[in-house]
C-alpha cells in the first residue's frame, strides 16, 4: 500500500484541481444556454437591445471558457499520473464513457467556439445562432457523459469484478443508466443554470443600483429572477429525489449526511450540531423529531439506518465535511427559492427594480450557485469515501506509486499557478460585470484596428453585418 | 474474428496524436517566435490567425489522453505517471498559455498586457520542450514491474530526452513560422520567412541526429532499420525526408509561395512520425508492453469504436468547415471578427 503521506496528498491535489474546474464549467453551462436564449430573442424580435445583452455576456463566456478548458485539460491526464492504479482497473468501463465526452461533446464546443466568438460577420445570424447552439448542447452532453461516469462510481452496476481487481464490462445500457445518475445529471445541470442566474440577476442589480432606468439592466435582471422563483424550488425537489436514491443505494452517504449516528424508527431531523466519529454521536444537536424519517421516507415512523450500523471501514472518513456542506448546499437552496418568492411579490407590487434592499440581497447572491455546487460535489465525493468505486474499489489502493515529494511539489505548482491564473481571470471577469451594459454593445474585442475581413466576408450579411460580434 | 480491433485502435490514437502535433504545433508555434517580434501589433496578428481554432486543435490532446484512457489503460498507467513531473509542467505551461488568449486583450496596463504576452510565449516554450522530453523519455523506455511503473522520479531526464525537447522547439517553430507565411503578408510575412529558414535548418539538423541516435538506443530499433529485408521497406522515408528538405528550402526562397513552407513543414513531421513508428511498432511503452498487452477489454474497444466510426468524420468536417471558414490572410487592419 501506497504511504498515507502520498496518498493524501494525492487526494487533496485532486480535491483542489477538480473543485476549481466545476467552478467555470458550472457557470459557462448555464451561461451558453443564456446566450443561445438572448441570440434567439434577437433573430425572433429584431430588437438590437437583445443583441447588445448577447455580446455583453458573451465577453465574459470567452474569459470564464477558457479557464474551464485549461482547467479541465489538467483533470484529464491526472487520472493517469496521480491515479493509475485506479485508471488501470476501471479503464474498461471508465475510459469509453471519458472517450465519448471529448468525441461528443469537447470537439463540439471547441470546434464551435471559435466561430461563435469571431463569425458572426463571416456566416450570417442563422448559422451563428447554430453555432451558439451547438456549443450550449456541447456543454450538456459533456455534463451528461462526465455525470455518468461519475455516477457509476457511485453506484456501479453492469460489470464482472475479476478476481485481480479489474472492472470488465457485461452490459453498457446498466453501466452509463447506473441508478443515481438521472438524479445527477437534472439536479446538477439544473445547478448550473441556477448557478448562471444568480451571477447574472447579481450583475443586473448591481447596474440597476447605479441607474434604476438602464434597460439592458432590467432584462436580464428580469430573466434572471424568473429562473430563480420557477427553477429553484424544483432544484429542491430534484434534490430531495436523489437524495432518496442516494439512501437506497449508499445509505452511509445518507447518515452521514444527517449526522445519524443510531439506528431507529422516527429519526429526528437534526438541523445544526457537530457529528463526532469518535464518541459516535452528533453532539449539541438541535432536531425536530421524526422529521427525519418523514423527509427520507415520507413516513414519520420509519427505521432509518444509522451509522453504527455500518463497520467503521465502511463509514465515510469525514461525517463533519459531509454533514456541514450539505447544509450548506441546502441553506444556499432555500436563500435561492426565497430571492424567487420575494422577486415575484415585487412584481406584482411594480417596483422589483427599484426596491434597493433587495436590489442589494440579489447582488449578495452572486456566488452563492458556485458555493451551492461546490458544497454538493462535496457531499458526493466525500461521502463516497473510502471508496472511489462504492463498496468495490478502496481510495487508498487507487493511488499511484509517486512517492510524497513528487506529489507536494506538483500540489504546490498547482496552488500557485492556480491562484495566480484564474485569481487574475476572475479579477478580469468581476471588472467586466462593472462595465454597464448599454447599446451598440461590443463583442469580444481582438488587438486594436477592427474592421471586417478584406477576404470575402460573408454573403447575406448586409445590414446586420454592422451589428455583427466582431 | 479476423478484424483486429486492437491494431485499428492503435491506428486512430496514432492518428490522433498526430493531429495534435500538427495542430497545436503550429500554435505553439506562433507562441514560440513571439521572442522574435516584439511589436504588439505584429503579435495581435499572429495570435489572431489561431485564435479562432486554437481550442480544437488542443482538444485532439485531451482525445490523446482519453482514447489511451480508453483503449489502451496500460500505457495510460505506466506512462503517465513515468513521466509526472514533465507532464505537469506542460498541464502548467498549457493553462499559461490557454488563458493568454483572453487574458491579453482583457488587461488594463501595459505592464499587464506584457506580463500575459510572457505567459503565451513562455507557456509555449515550456509546453513543446517538456512535449519533446516526454517522447524521448518513452522512447528510450519505461520500466514497468507489475503493471505499475517501477523506476524513479527523474528517470525521464537524460541527455537524448532533452536532445528530442530542443528538437521539438525547432520543429514547431519551423511549423508555426510555416503558418504565419501562410496566413500573413507584407513585412510580418517576409520576416516570417527568414525565421522559417534558420528554423527548417535547425529541424532538419535534428532529425539528422536523433535519427542518428536512435537505432543504438535498443537493439529492435538497429534491427528494424539496418537488417535487410527490413531496411527496404524503412528504405523511402529518409529518401522522401530529404526530398521534401530540398522542397521545403527552395519554396522559402520563392515569394508566390504561400502554403508550401508549412505543407513541407507538415510533410517532415509525418515522415518523422512514421518513423517513430517504425522503430517503436508494436510497442506501446518501450521496451516491453505491445499494444495487444496494453489493450483493454475488447467489449469496450467495440463500444467506443461504434461511435468513434460516427463521430470522427463528423469531426474532421466540422473542424475542416471552421478552418475553410476563417480562411484567408489575416493582417493588421483587416481582422475576422
Ligand atoms: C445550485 C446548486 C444546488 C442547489 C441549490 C442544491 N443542490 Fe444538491 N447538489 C448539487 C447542486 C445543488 C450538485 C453540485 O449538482 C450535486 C453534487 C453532485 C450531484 O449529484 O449534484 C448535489 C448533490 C446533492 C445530494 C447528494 C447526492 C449523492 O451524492 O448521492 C443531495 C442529497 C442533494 N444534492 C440534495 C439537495 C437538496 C435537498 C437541495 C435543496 C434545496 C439541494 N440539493 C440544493
Ligand atoms: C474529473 C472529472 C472531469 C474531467 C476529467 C474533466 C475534463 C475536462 C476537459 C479535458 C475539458 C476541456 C475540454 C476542451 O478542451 O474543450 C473540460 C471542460 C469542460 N468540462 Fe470538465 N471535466 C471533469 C468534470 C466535469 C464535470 C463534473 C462537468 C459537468 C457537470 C464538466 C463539464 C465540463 C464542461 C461543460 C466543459 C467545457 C468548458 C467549460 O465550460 O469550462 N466537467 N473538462
Ligand atoms: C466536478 C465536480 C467534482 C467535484 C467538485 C469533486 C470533488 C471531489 C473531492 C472534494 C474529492 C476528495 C474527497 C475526499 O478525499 O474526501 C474528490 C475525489 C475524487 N473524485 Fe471527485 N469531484 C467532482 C467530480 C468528479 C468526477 C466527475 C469524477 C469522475 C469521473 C470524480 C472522481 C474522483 C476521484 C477519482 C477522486 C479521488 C479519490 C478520492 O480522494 O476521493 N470526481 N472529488
Amino acid at each position: 500500500m501506497a504511504d498515507t503521506l502520498a496518498l493524501d496528498l494525492a487526494r487533496f491535489q485532486f480535491a483542489f484541481t477538480v473543485v476549481w474546474h466545476f467552478l467555470f464549467p458550472a457557470f459557462t453551462i448555464g451561461l451558453a444556454s443564456f446566450l443561445a436564449v438572448l441570440e434567439a430573442l434577437w433573430l425572433l424580435t429584431k430588437r438590437p437591445h437583445y443583441l447588445d445583452l448577447f455580446k455583453y455576456w458573451l465577453k465574459i463566456f470567452a474569459v470564464a471558457f477558457a479557464m474551464g478548458v485549461v482547467s479541465g485539460i489538467v483533470m484529464s491526464y491526472q487520472f493517469g499520473t496521480n491515479w493509475s492504479v485506479f485508471s488501470d482497473r476501471t479503464a474498461p468501463i471508465l475510459g469509453p464513457l471519458l472517450a465519448y465526452e471529448v468525441l461528443a461533446a469537447f470537439f463540439l464546443e471547441a470546434g464551435f467556439l471559435g466561430v461563435m466568438l469571431f463569425g458572426l460577420e463571416r456566416v450570417g445570424p442563422r448559422l451563428h445562432f447554430a453555432a451558439t447552439c451547438l456549443v450550449a448542447v456541447g456543454t450538456v452532453i459533456s455534463a451528461f457523459w462526465i455525470l455518468s461516469a461519475n455516477s457509476w462510481m457511485q453506484t456501479p452496476q453492469g460489470h464482472t469484478l475479476t478476481a485481480e481487481g479489474f472492472f470488465h464490462p457485461e452490459n453498457w445500457w446498466a453501466i452509463v443508466f447506473n441508478p443515481s445518475f438521472p438524479y445527477r445529471l437534472v439536479h446538477t445541470v439544473i445547478g448550473a443554470y441556477l448557478t448562471t442566474a444568480m451571477i447574472v440577476g447579481a450583475v443586473g442589480a448591481w447596474h440597476l443600483l447605479q441607474d434604476a432606468a438602464n434597460q439592458h439592466a432590467r432584462t436580464m435582471f428580469s430573466m434572471a429572477m424568473w429562473m430563480a422563483t420557477i427553477v429553484a424550488p424544483i432544484q429542491a425537489v430534484v434534490g430531495d429525489m436523489h437524495g432518496l436514491n442516494t439512501l437506497q443505494h449508499q445509505p452511509a452517504k445518507v447518515a452521514a449526511m444527517e449526522g445519524h449516528f443510531e439506528t431507529r424508527a422516527g429519526q429526528p431531523l437534526i438541523l445544526f450540531g457537530w457529528p463526532d466519529s469518535e464518541r459516535e454521536e452528533t453532539r449539541h444537536a438541535i432536531e425536530i423529531p421524526k422529521l427525519g424519517s418523514l423527509i427520507l421516507a415520507h413516513d414519520p415512523n420509519a427505521t432509518i439506518r444509522g451509522l453504527k450500523d455500518f463497520p467503521r471501514d465502511q463509514r465515510p472518513t469525514n461525517v463533519p465535511l459531509v454533514f456541514w456542506s450539505f447544509r450548506i448546499m441546502v441553506g444556499m437552496g432555500l436563500l435561492m427559492i426565497g430571492l424567487g418568492l420575494v422577486s415575484l411579490a415585487l412584481r406584482w407590487i411594480g417596483n422589483l427594480y427599484t426596491m434597493r434592499p433587495f436590489l442589494r440581497w440579489a447582488v449578495a447572491m452572486a456566488p452563492s450557485g458556485m458555493i451551492a455546487v461546490t458544497a454538493g460535489w462535496i457531499v458526493t465525493e466525500a461521502g463516497r469515501q473510502p471508496f472511489t468505486v462504492y463498496g468495490l474499489m478502496r481510495t487508498a489502493d487507487s493511488v499511484s506509486p509517486i512517492a510524497a515529494p513528487a506529489v507536494a511539489a506538483s500540489l504546490t505548482a498547482f496552488i500557485v499557478v492556480y491562484f495566480i491564473v484564474f485569481g487574475a481571470g476572475i479579477w478580469y471577469l468581476i471588472h467586466l460585470f462593472r462595465q454597464p451594459p448599454h447599446p451598440h454593445e461590443q463583442g469580444p474585442e481582438r488587438g486594436e484596428p477592427i474592421r471586417s475581413a478584406g477576404i470575402t466576408p460573408a454573403p447575406a450579411m448586409d445590414g446586420t453585418a454592422k451589428e455583427g460580434v466582431r | 474474428m479476423s478484424v483486429d480491433l486492437t491494431f485499428i485502435w492503435a491506428l486512430l490514437i496514432a492518428t490522433a496524436v498526430f493531429l495534435y502535433v500538427a495542430m497545436d504545433g503550429f500554435d505553439l508555434g506562433i507562441g514560440i517566435l513571439f521572442p522574435l517580434l516584439l511589436e504588439r501589433a505584429d503579435r495581435d496578428v499572429m495570435v489572431n490567425t489561431v485564435a479562432p481554432v486554437w481550442d480544437g486543435n488542443e482538444t485532439w490532446l485531451v482525445l490523446g489522453g482519453a482514447g489511451l484512457f480508453a483503449v489502451f489503460p496500460l500505457a495510460y498507467a505506466t506512462i503517465l505517471p513515468a513521466l509526472y513531473m514533465p507532464l505537469i509542467l506542460m498541464l502548467l505551461a498549457l493553462i499559461f498559455r490557454g488563458v493568454a488568449f483572453e487574458f491579453r486583450f482583457k488587461a488594463h496596463t501595459e505592464r499587464g498586457r506584457n506580463l500575459w504576452d510572457i505567459a503565451f510565449c513562455g507557456g509555449s516554450l515550456v509546453a513543446t520542450f517538456t512535449q519533446g522530453i516526454a517522447l524521448g523519455a518513452l522512447v528510450q523506455g519505461i520500466k514497468v514491474v507489475d503493471r505499475a511503473y517501477a523506476g524513479g522520479w527523474w528517470d525521464w531526464l537524460t541527455p537524448f530526452s532533452l536532445l528530442t525537447g530542443v528538437a521539438l522547439l525547432a520543429g514547431y517553430g519551423l511549423l508555426g513560422a510555416g503558418w504565419l507565411i501562410w496566413k500573413t503578408e507584407g513585412d510580418l510575412q517576409a520576416r516570417a520567412r527568414r525565421f522559417a529558414t534558420w528554423f527548417a535548418i535547425a529541424t532538419l539538423g535534428f532529425i539528422v541526429v536523433v535519427s542518428l541516435v536512435m537505432p543504438f538506443l535498443q537493439e529492435k530499433f538497429y534491427e528494424r532499420w539496418f537488417t535487410l529485408p527490413n531496411m527496404l521497406f524503412a528504405a523511402p522515408v529518409p529518401i522522401l525526408v530529404a526530398l521534401l528538405a530540398w522542397r521545403l528550402l527552395t519554396s522559402l526562397k520563392q515569394p508566390d509561395r504561400h502554403a508550401t513552407p508549412f505543407l513541407c513543414a507538415l510533410g517532415l513531421f509525418l515522415l518523422s512520425y512514421v518513423g517513430l513508428g517504425i522503430s517503436l511498432y508494436p510497442m506501446i511503452v518501450p521496451p516491453s508492453i505491445t499494444i495487444w498487452d496494453a489493450a483493454t477489454h475488447p467489449s469496450s474497444q467495440l463500444f467506443l469504436l461504434a461511435g468513434a466510426a460516427v463521430l470522427i468524420p463528423i469531426i474532421l468536417g466540422y473542424t475542416a468547415y471552421v478552418y475553410w471558414l476563417f480562411r484567408g490572410k489575416v493582417t493588421r487592419d483587416s481582422h475576422y471578427h
